[in-house]
């Protein structure tokens, strides 16, 4: 049900994120989506990956701090106003949406990830409204 | 274990002994070093006016920078021949301080070292690491002899290649350390990434620590890397007065014990030069009573301490110094505020989300200063709300502590220096300071 993101705390300094693409490079980890804030001081690269545990181990051993967080995949469908009536489900019921950023799957259909407060509850709601998810296996 | 009888004395027998040895050694230095002499005579004193330890006060002060003019030999009392070591700290400014040891002078520090290694736990049967950088430093020697007097088996490891270190604790059964707070740090560390817990797969059980000041959150930091149990108690000396062994703590880890039979401690007003009454803050003065080859007499060590003559818990009747908040030399003045980079260290080891490293960086910047301090965030974390936090957090315990405002900045694991010897955590880019 939930998907697991990689998140790599970044100084925000020359070269940095590329040392983070490098690690994964070398260890073979594919990235298949990111989000990074644009920030003064520090980042968090906030990543979706085909194997999140092997990119985990391969960062933390090069001195990063990294942690995988559960996250929601939401596809989407090409409407107007679609994410807004989705959105709109998810705040009614109290939850607060922490972050979102695209996914990018390689399918024609548009998808989301969404961080929120009650993840549990979030995944629930829009089971409900017979939203489809993505599945760690759709992203490995 | 109490090591000698001497520590163990009545003040008054304590106070006959230092009076005997104080005329003696005024009376040398008159009789050997002309550049004394001469400091004696432009301060009106002769040996025959020093009759009770009181007078020591007449006596004129001797600093660092006496040291300096006359390098290298100038203050010895000795015939050069009559050395058997010379030992040199290194100037960050100028020329370096040069002491010299007799036999007797080797002999004296031998004893001293066994009794402040005895005081911290040590005896014969630990396997004593000293990681100290051997060489013209006093730290490495001087632990040594005193160790090997003691009968403990020693592995003189220096600093460097800190991974063979971790494999001599774990192969030779090393129960006792001997290294700044900062490199036993750094061991700690470098252990784990080795897949060693020195918790659990090292039997190092006693740290002696020293050249560095040993906070009390430094203190309970090395707990929580090394283990509860393990006794960790900072000793105090510097090269001048003969290297480490003028002091240091007991197991009941309140004050140092000064080795009284061959040190005076006198705490004076900085400015004025006036001694205080036993139990007031000021700054430490030494007085060297049986060295021979560079006596020093009423020697400014800048250091600020009080002195506690009350009989410790431990037995022993010596005179205790009060642990150091900081020594004055590595004092910061910041915004006309006076700073001891241990402050910092305090508010920075009492937050559990970043790491004990730390670098202090000193700007100008429109006639304002200006402080950046880099941590290592430990926490993990996927929220830059807990970020913002955790910075919020080592402000705002900052301004309690120091009553300044200091800029955050929050760096991966592993990123800052580590240090082997002394540790060099601050960067001080004020122009003209
Ligand atoms: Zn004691």
């Amino acid at each position: 049900m939930y998907i697991k993101q990689l998140s790599v705390f970044i100084e925000n300094r020359e070269g940095r994120l590329e040392e983070v693409l490098d690690v994964l490079k070398q260890s073979g980890v594919n990235i298949v989506s990111l989000s990074l804030a644009d920030t003064s001081e520090y980042g968090l690269l906030r990543l979706l990956v085909n194997n999140p545990e092997a990119g985990k181990k391969a960062l933390r051993e090069n001195g990063f701090s990294a942690m995988l967080t559960d996250v929601l995949g939401v596809k989407l469908c090409h409407r107007v106003g679609y994410l807004q009536e989705l959105l709109e489900v998810i705040c009614k019921n109290g939850i607060n949406i922490e972050y979102m950023y695209a996914l990018s799957t390689g399918t024609d259909d548009a998808s989301i990830v969404i961080k929120t407060s009650d993840l549990e509850k979030a995944a629930a709601i829009l089971k409900e409204t017979a939203v489809e998810l993505v599945t760690q296996e759709e992203i490995a | 274990m109490i090591w000698s009888k001497e520590e163990t004395m009545s003040r008054a027998e304590i106070e006959a002994i230092q009076l005997t040895r104080l005329k003696d050694t005024v009376k040398q230095v008159w009789d050997k070093v002309p550049a004394y002499r001469k400091k004696m005579e432009d301060a009106g004193v002769k040996p025959e006016d020093i009759q009770t330890l009181k007078d020591l006060a007449k006596m004129p002060f001797v600093t660092k920078q006496d040291l300096r003019d006359n390098y290298p030999f100038g203050l010895f009392a000795v015939d050069k021949e009559e050395l058997v070591r010379i030992h040199a700290s290194s100037g960050t400014t100028g020329k370096p301080t040069v002491v010299g040891y007799t036999k007797r002078d080797l002999e004296m520090w031998t004893e001293c070292v066994s009794r402040i290694a005895a005081m911290g736990g040590a005896t014969k049967k630990d396997v004593a690491q000293i990681c100290f950088g051997y060489g013209m430093f006093t730290g490495a020697l001087g632990l040594h002899f005193g160790l090997e007097n003691i009968g403990a088996t020693l592995v003189p490891s220096s600093t460097g290649n800190s991974e063979k270190q971790i494999m001599y604790m774990k192969d030779f059964g090393t129960t006792l350390l001997v290294a700044t707070p900062s490199y036993a740090l750094r061991l700690a560390e470098v252990a784990l990434s080795m897949g060693i817990d020195p918790k659990k797969d090292l039997n190092v059980k006693i740290g002696l620590v020293g050249s560095e000041l040993l906070t009390e959150a430094m203190r309970e930091e090395m707990h929580k890397l090394w283990g509860d149990d393990m006794l960790v108690t900072s000793n105090y000396g510097m090269s001048e007065l003969m290297g480490p062994g003028v002091s240091g703590e007991c197991e009941h880890m309140c004050g140092m014990h000064i080795n009284e039979d061959y040190f005076i401690p006198e705490i004076i007003d900085p400015k004025t030069g006036e001694v205080l009454p036993p139990g007031e803050k000021g700054e430490l003065v030494v007085t060297c009573i049986y060295k021979e080859g560079l006596p020093l007499i009423r020697y400014r060590t800048k250091d600020v301490t009080r002195l506690i003559y009350e009989p410790c818990k431990c037995g022993r009747t010596t005179c205790r110094m009060e642990n150091l908040d900081g020594r004055t030399d590595d004092m910061l003045k910041i915004r006309g505020v006076n700073v001891f980079p241990s402050q910092i260290e305090e508010v920075i080891l009492s937050v559990d989300e970043i790491g004990p490293h730390y670098e202090i960086i000193l700007t100008r910047k429109d006639h304002a200063d200006r402080m950046e301090i880099r941590v290592e965030l430990l926490k993990e974390t996927d929220s830059y709300k807990e970020l913002e936090e955790i910075e919020k957090k080592i402000k705002s315990k900052l301004r309690i502590v120091l009553g300044l405002d200091a800029k955050i900045s929050l760096e991966s694991p592993n990123t800052l220096q580590r240090f082997e010897g002394k540790a060099k955590r601050v960067k001080d880019l004020r122009e003209g300071i």
